[in-house]
């Protein structure tokens, strides 16, 4: 309606107002009341809530870079048993053995069975060639089980998820560049499984350092075209793809890993007491470790989980399938080659999501 | 900002009371004293005599001399060796117009020598660093000592060469004196690579385990790792470099202070902090400065001292008669051993050399004999053969002919035979054929 003209000249509007009680309609058809579409978010969540979810992570690297330390500081809770507090006589494994844990732990009411497996032995023979065999071996042996659940004529209604969604690849804080086992390490199962760098026990840098390192380490990762989660091509649309390249720009995290408390400025925080001062685990001007947690828990957890299914698992489903020339399972343990990738994956996905 | 090595000095002097021990000291602060100036103090000396001056001598010459000294570290790359080297000895040996080891990409181990001539209060030393770029930080690390190995007994070499030769004016000392061994700070114990390293050096070069990076570790976990660490060198049974045992009594608790000690922690730096208004040299982090020659933080000024002040003139005896004396009898019980039967040798490792080589000679000579005889008697036989089997052969031809001979008589009788048959023949057919024309004449009439 156009309103009276006061006696000043105004113009008149050119479109009639709308009634400002009707949302104006975007791109969609036009909704003529409320239906309740979107308690849907609602009922995900309270299945979320009561079947939980399974997440499963691999820490790797050599003894003593706090790997445990860190896994517990994360999920803040002794999921890690820390190999100081082993008796001595347990040495270190000739071969690189495969040890993992189980734990459900339980946040504002969502249920979740975290299994973090370990790897102790790597990369601290004298000789280490191959010693990433093992652990590729592991990782196509959880894929070889899921695809024969899902193979089955009578399928289980949840199948049992125990493919590693994350690797988190511990990097000996040297200041000058990646070893060449990292390299391999990293070369080999990048294609296979997600895998997060990090430099380990990074109270050893100074700032300087840390930066000049990092920057070291992306150049070296790139000129081997070594790809690290999150993957460049798996970026969706512009919004993932300036969330991701952010992250990948602080990449690889240097972390702090500790679960002790100390008092600093009248607050208990978790950190490392030394001589000259108390290393803070939660303070971002002191290490990367809050950086870390929220963007492997609290922001792509979901994520993780999603590449892992639709695309690593796919990518070893295809090659399974085209090798035997038909759907016929056959036994775990024959098929211990790394995957390359054959074609390069759209984003299209056909299966329903996993929780 | 010294380092106070000219206290080297004082080591020698320590060392010749050693030897010339005196009944009073105050000789040595008066080097010109004639004997008309006798003290009171001199009660088993009639007067003065003057060798107490002595060790002033060898000091003296010495530091005309210059010092020697070789350090070796050995190491995984990134432990920070040239940083602490570097803050050692107060220098960029390592700077950035001529990059360490660790900014080169080291494919295989290589031993690196690096020289530096260092000189405070008119003492001059010639530093050795020799440095390991790239040892254990391949994936299969197998043998990655041996080149470290090979490089000591070179030098070895090198210096029992020039003890045996003619001409000894010339004798550079480049042995190896010291080894830093590096250990990386995982908190845990040593690695198998360390475990195996310190096992094939330890009787060949004197190491001296350090904990390095040692900002990493809290002091509780420094601890821990440090007992650990004696606790597996004791199991494996590695002979790290030991202290001398002293009877003064200082140096005893300061030697007793240091192996509580051991391995030493360190932390290298050469960077300069403020820090509550004083300049001190250390590590920036957010949440403090790690210092480098604070006692509380790290165990550098220790091993300096020890290293440097105390200990230098010690490690170079011990790598001398101990070290040395091991790789030169184990070189030349290996030279005699050559050649000779092993059973009849075994108790004769007290002979000197010189009566080894002689009976070697002698031996070699007998051998040479036989050898000759051997060979004579050979010939002989050779001969002898020869001319039997020439002999053989002429008799074989000899009865050929005979042979021959006979047959060619045969035949020629034969012949003869055969010939008379013919003349009978032919003259009994003359005689047919003329009593045939008889007859025809006889039968025309």
């Amino acid at each position: 309606m156009s309103e009276i003209v006061p006696p000043e000249v105004r113009p008149k509007p050119a479109v009639p107002a709308k009634p400002s009680h009707v949302a104006p309609p975007s791109s969609g058809s036009a909704l003529l009341g409320y239906i309740g579409i979107d308690t849907i978010i609602e009922q995900m969540r309270k299945k979320t809530m009561k079947t939980g979810f399974d997440f499963n992570i691999m820490v790797v690297g050599q003894s003593g870079l706090g790997k445990s330390t860190l896994v517990n500081t994360l999920f803040k809770s002794q999921v890690s048993r820390r190999s100081t507090s082993w008796s001595r006589d347990e040495k270190i494994p000739k071969t690189v053995e495969i040890k993992s844990a189980s734990h459900v732990i339980e946040e504002g009411g969502v249920k979740m069975k975290l299994t973090v497996v370990d790897t102790p032995g790597f990369g601290d023979q004298i000789n280490n060639e191959n010693c990433w065999e093992p652990i590729s071996k592991y990782i196509n042996e959880q894929y070889e089980k899921f695809l024969k659940e899902e193979v089955n004529i009578a399928r289980k209604k949840r199948i049992p998820d125990t493919r590693v969604h994350c690797c988190l690849y511990f990097i000996s804080p040297t200041g000058h560049s990646l070893r060449q086992l990292d390299i391999e390490f990293m070369k080999h199962l990048s294609r296979v499984v997600n895998i997060i760098p990090v430099i380990a026990k990074s109270d050893t840098l100074t700032l300087d350092e840390k930066t000049e390192f990092k920057q070291r380490v992306r150049k070296e990762l790139e000129a081997c075209g070594i790809e690290c989660y999150p993957q460049k091509e798996f970026d969706e649309d512009m919004e993932d793809k300036s969330d991701n390249d952010k992250i990948r720009e602080a990449m690889p995290f240097a972390v702090v890993g500790s679960d002790k408390e100390y008092q600093v400025n009248g607050k208990r925080v978790l950190g490392r007491k030394t001589a000259w001062g108390v290393v803070e685990v939660e303070n971002p001007n002191h290490c990367e470790f809050s950086l870390l947690r929220d963007f492997m828990i609290r922001s792509h957890l979901q994520d993780l989980k999603e590449v892992t299914h639709n695309i690593h698992y796919e990518t070893y489903r295809a090659k399974r399938l085209n090798d035997n020339g038909g759907l016929h399972p056959i036994s775990s343990g024959q098929d211990t080659q790394e995957i390359p990738m054959p074609i390069k994956h759209t984003q299209v996905i056909s299966k329903p999501t996993k929780f | 900002m010294s380092w106070g090595f000219y206290v080297l000095q004082s080591q020698i002097r320590a060392f010749d009371d050693l030897l010339f021990p005196q009944k009073e000291n105050s000789c040595l602060l008066k080097p010109l004293i004639v004997f008309g100036f006798a003290l009171q103090q001199q009660k088993n000396l009639e007067g003065y005599v003057g060798f107490a001056n002595l060790p002033n001598q060898v000091y003296r010459k010495s530091v005309k001399r210059g010092f020697e000294f070789t350090l070796m570290v050995v190491g995984e790359s990134g432990l920070g060796k040239s940083t602490l080297i570097n803050s050692l000895f107060l220098t960029d040996l390592y700077s950035p117009e001529y990059p360490g080891p660790s900014h080169r990409i080291k494919k295989t181990v290589q031993v690196e020598q690096s020289k530096v001539l260092i000189k405070e209060g008119g003492v001059q030393l010639l530093l050795t660093i020799v440095d390991t770029p790239g040892f254990g930080d391949a994936v299969d690390n197998s043998n990655c000592w041996q080149p470290v190995i090979d490089h000591i007994d070179s030098k070895f070499e090198d210096y029992l060469n020039a003890e045996s030769r003619v001409n000894r004016r010339q004798m550079p000392d480049s042995r190896v004196h010291c080894c830093l061994y590096f250990i990386a700070p995982s908190g845990h114990g040593l690695k198998p690579l360390d475990i195996e390293f310190m096992k094939r050096l330890h009787e060949k070069v004197n190491i001296i385990p350090l904990i390095a990076k040692a900002d990493t570790l809290t002091p509780e976990e420094c601890q821990q790792f440090k007992k650990q660490i004696m606790r597996e060198i004791q199991e494996h049974k590695i002979k790290i470099y030991e202290f001398p045992e002293t009877d003064d009594e200082e140096e005893s608790k300061l030697v007793k202070k240091i192996k509580d000690r051991l391995p030493l922690a360190v932390v290298g730096s050469n960077t300069i902090i403020e820090v509550n208004g004083k300049r001190v040299r250390g590590r920036q982090y957010p949440w403090g400065v790690a210092e480098v020659e604070n006692g509380e933080h790290c165990d550098f000024t220790i091993l300096r001292n020890m290293l440097i002040r105390t200990h230098m003139q010690d490690l170079k005896d011990v790598t001398n008669n101990v070290h040395y004396e091991n790789y030169r009898s184990r070189k030349l019980a290996a030279v005699t051993y050559n050649g000779v039967d092993n059973n009849k040798n075994k108790g004769q490792l007290t002979k000197s050399p010189l009566a080894q080589m002689e009976e070697e000679r002698r031996e070699h000579v007998t051998k040479m004999k036989k050898m000759e005889m051997e060979m004579e008697q050979v010939f002989e036989m050779k001969v002898k053969e020869k001319i039997q089997k020439l002999k053989d052969s002429e008799g074989e031809l000899q009865r050929r002919h005979e042979q021959m001979r006979k047959n060619l008589e045969a035949q020629h009788k034969e012949l003869e035979e055969k010939r008379r048959q013919l003349e009978e023949e032919k003259v009994s057919w003359e005689a047919q054929q003329r009593m045939l024309e008889q007859q025809k004449l006889d039968a025309s009439r």
